[in-house]
């Protein structure tokens, strides 16, 4: 059984968590994530949700308290965004070297200077290479199932998993959605056994330095569980459909766009809806365009793209994040992906949005209907 | 409410040992003795929780460990923090009886850690927070902390710390947060140790105590005369040994029998070599 409702997507991300039954929650505001450990803060109070909520002082102690209760074996949850997360940089690195499984919640918004409190990718693609696996959301729906997969992935994995949803574009928006029965996710999800943790009778140290040759054979070890993670989470996914009827992947296409088409869009997160619009339209005018969405961005999922890349001769990636001095962070990744494909498509760099500025599907439309006039070696900023 | 030493109950030393053989410490380290100590009141259902310091070394790198109890190493700034989150997932599994013990050092205390140890204070998180204080970094190889007396050398203070630079005082601090327990205390006075580390492990919510442990090399002090320097901190009124009553009053709980000079204890130590006399003084003036 799943019930429909109209949520607020910060809502439907509480929803999911509580379905996830988390015995602790740290927890911190930040705009545009707010509503999100609100709500939750709400469900412990009306006594739906049995979790410790701890209100701490920082950002940096809402990922260290985390820390502490997953490394004593509970199941737990955290949510943040921009400036909050790159505050818990430091720790995010030490989750993951620790292998712990957790679920963060990240709604993406723009880092400063200047303030800016609206969307981009910035935050969440600068913590690439913290060990974290990152997943990006396109619905409020697709946010909560993920949050579900992404437990259940998580402590199979032993890896900490980062759930992106766009700052106001999702957080802050009312979407029909299915919310599933409590037993259907019990089923999925079973309690999290965790295979050791801190116990007076079983006494264990965790963290203690490692000298270089066996911090190499840690860090191998940990590079391998990564490489097998796309298996791990396409399972998820799968056994995932099988109870709840929603199909996901790690690449998806959109049957927006035209699969024969040998230009393609790429894009992540909320956009994707747009971009659905937009080429929706354009191959209904004759501009025969495909449309990718990636999912799953750590790992990097690289051969599924360059399975559905592979008689592409353009691609254009639209990024919301910015590696300065170098251009689009999506497009790197694209790049780097498609570089074994033995034919490479062109790849064209454009920032598309940054800090909220709004993408409508004219935006995108432009792009491609002026597509010849892209450089192909530099990032394409709009005029 | 000076403790009675005589009352059999506050002095007891179990044979019972939750800190082996073969750890890192440095001889003379003050900080291993009291960990050594503290764990023997404590007892073996405890879990212990600490930042980078110099115990992060001490308890030993892989495959080895120097606890025989549960050992979570954190980043520097965010000790309290997981402690914190330690002691939630206990309690949601029921493990009410088991303490939490949160051991730093003076940096992850008086200065990177502060804010989360605010926040854990704050909320009256159930652990005992231990500071081991040794004055400076002494991990990094002795830079000046916020707990580094004035007058003291470190590589970071080669002239002296400057005398308008007291030490932080962290009694203080923590007893604006309404602490359940609060104490200062040194292994080098064994007996009100044991006393106050027994009434904090009796206590419940936020518990924080103190501890002055010597550094050998920071202090530039023989190793063998570590627990005599660190009494006559105590002696010469450097480090009173505190505890908060029940009106939330700090009181002295072991007077020194043979107070001697703040000069005598300094003069002990090649740390404050170059301290003038008129601040030695000052400092004596202070205390008096």
């Amino acid at each position: 059984m799943q019930k429909q409702a109209i949520l607020l997507g910060s809502d439907a991300i509480a929803n999911g968590v509580k379905l996830c039954r988390p015995a602790v929650i740290s927890a911190y505001p930040i705009t545009p994530q707010t509503h999100i450990i609100e709500t939750l803060s709400e469900m412990v109070d009306r006594g739906e949700l049995e979790s410790q909520y701890i209100k701490v002082e920082s950002e940096m102690s809402a990922i260290a308290a985390v820390l502490g209760s997953v490394s004593a074996g509970s199941r737990s949850f955290t949510a943040s965004s921009s400036q909050g997360l790159a505050m818990m940089h430091e720790v995010l690195h030490w989750f993951a070297g620790a292998r712990l499984p957790l679920v963060l919640v990240n709604a993406n918004r723009a880092l400063g200077a200047p303030w800016n409190i609206w969307s981009d990718q910035s935050d969440s693609f600068s913590q690439r290479d913290t060990g974290w696996l990152q997943i990006y959301c396109e619905t409020s729906q697709e946010a909560l199932d993920t949050i579900i997969i992404a437990y259940k992935a998580s402590e199979q994995l032993m890896l900490p998993i980062m759930v992106m949803i766009d700052g106001f574009i999702l957080s802050h928006t009312m979407e029909r959605l299915l919310i599933p029965d409590q037993q259907l996710v019990d089923d999925y999800l079973p309690a999290y056994q965790a295979p050791y943790r801190l116990d007076p009778d079983d006494p264990l140290t965790f963290g203690a330095a490692a000298q270089p040759d066996l911090f190499y054979e840690l860090k191998k070890t940990f590079s391998e569980t990564m490489s097998e993670a796309p298996t791990v989470l396409k399972n998820c996914e799968a056994d995932f459909r099988q109870a709840f009827a929603r199909a996901y992947s790690p690449v998806m296409r959109c049957p927006e766009g035209d699969e024969k088409s040998d230009t393609a869009i790429i894009c992540c997160g909320a956009m994707t809806g747009t971009a659905r619009v937009a080429v929706a339209d354009l191959n209904k005018r004759g501009l025969s365009t495909d449309l990718l969405k990636i999912r799953l961005l750590r790992p990097f999922p690289k051969d599924e793209l360059c399975a559905v890349c592979r008689d592409k001769k353009r691609i254009i990636v639209l990024n919301r994040a910015c590696s300065y001095g170098v251009g689009g962070t999506l497009s790197q990744e694209v790049r780097a992906a498609l570089y074994h494909l033995e034919q490479r498509p062109l790849v064209n760099d454009v920032m598309i949005s940054l800090g909220g500025k709004e993408v409508f599907p004219e935006t995108i439309a432009a792009v491609i209907e002026n597509r010849e006039e892209l450089s192909s070696v530099d990032c394409n900023w709009l005029k | 409410m000076e403790n009675d030493f005589s009352a059999a109950h506050a002095w007891q030393i179990t044979s019972a040992e939750h800190m082996e053989c073969g750890h890192m410490a440095c001889p003379g380290c003050g900080a291993s003795l009291s960990m050594r100590h503290t764990l023997k009141i404590l007892g073996a259902q405890t879990v212990v929780v600490m930042p980078a310091c110099c115990w992060a070394i001490i308890a030993g790198g892989q495959p080895t460990t120097a606890l025989s109890v549960p050992l979570l190493h954190t980043p520097f700034a965010v000790a309290a923090a997981a402690a914190s989150g330690v002691r939630r997932a206990l309690t949601a599994q029921g493990k009410k009886d088991v303490q939490v013990l949160c051991w730093a050092g003076d940096g992850g205390t008086f200065d990177i850690g502060l804010q989360g140890i605010s926040g854990a204070a704050e909320r009256h998180e159930d652990m005992i927070y231990i500071c081991y204080d040794n004055e400076a970094y002494m991990n990094t190889g002795i830079q000046q902390s916020s707990a580094t007396p004035h007058g003291a050398w470190t590589t970071t203070t080669p002239g002296g710390k400057e005398f308008q630079y007291a030490k932080k005082d962290i009694l203080a601090i923590i007893k604006a947060h309404n602490p359940s327990y609060l104490a200062s205390a040194t292994i080098a006075y064994p007996e009100d140790f044991y006393a106050k580390l027994n009434r904090a492990k009796a206590a419940s919510g936020f518990r924080f105590i103190h501890l002055l442990a010597a550094c050998p090399s920071g202090w530039k002090i023989d190793s063998q005369d570590a627990l005599k320097v660190t009494r006559m901190a105590v002696d010469s009124g450097v480090f009173p040994l505190l505890e908060m009553d029940d009106k939330g009053r700090l009181q002295q709980t072991c007077k020194p029998e043979n107070p001697i000079s703040v000069k005598t204890y300094l003069q002990a130590q090649g740390r404050f070599k170059l301290m003038p006399e008129n601040e030695i003084a000052a400092w004596q003036q202070e205390i008096s």
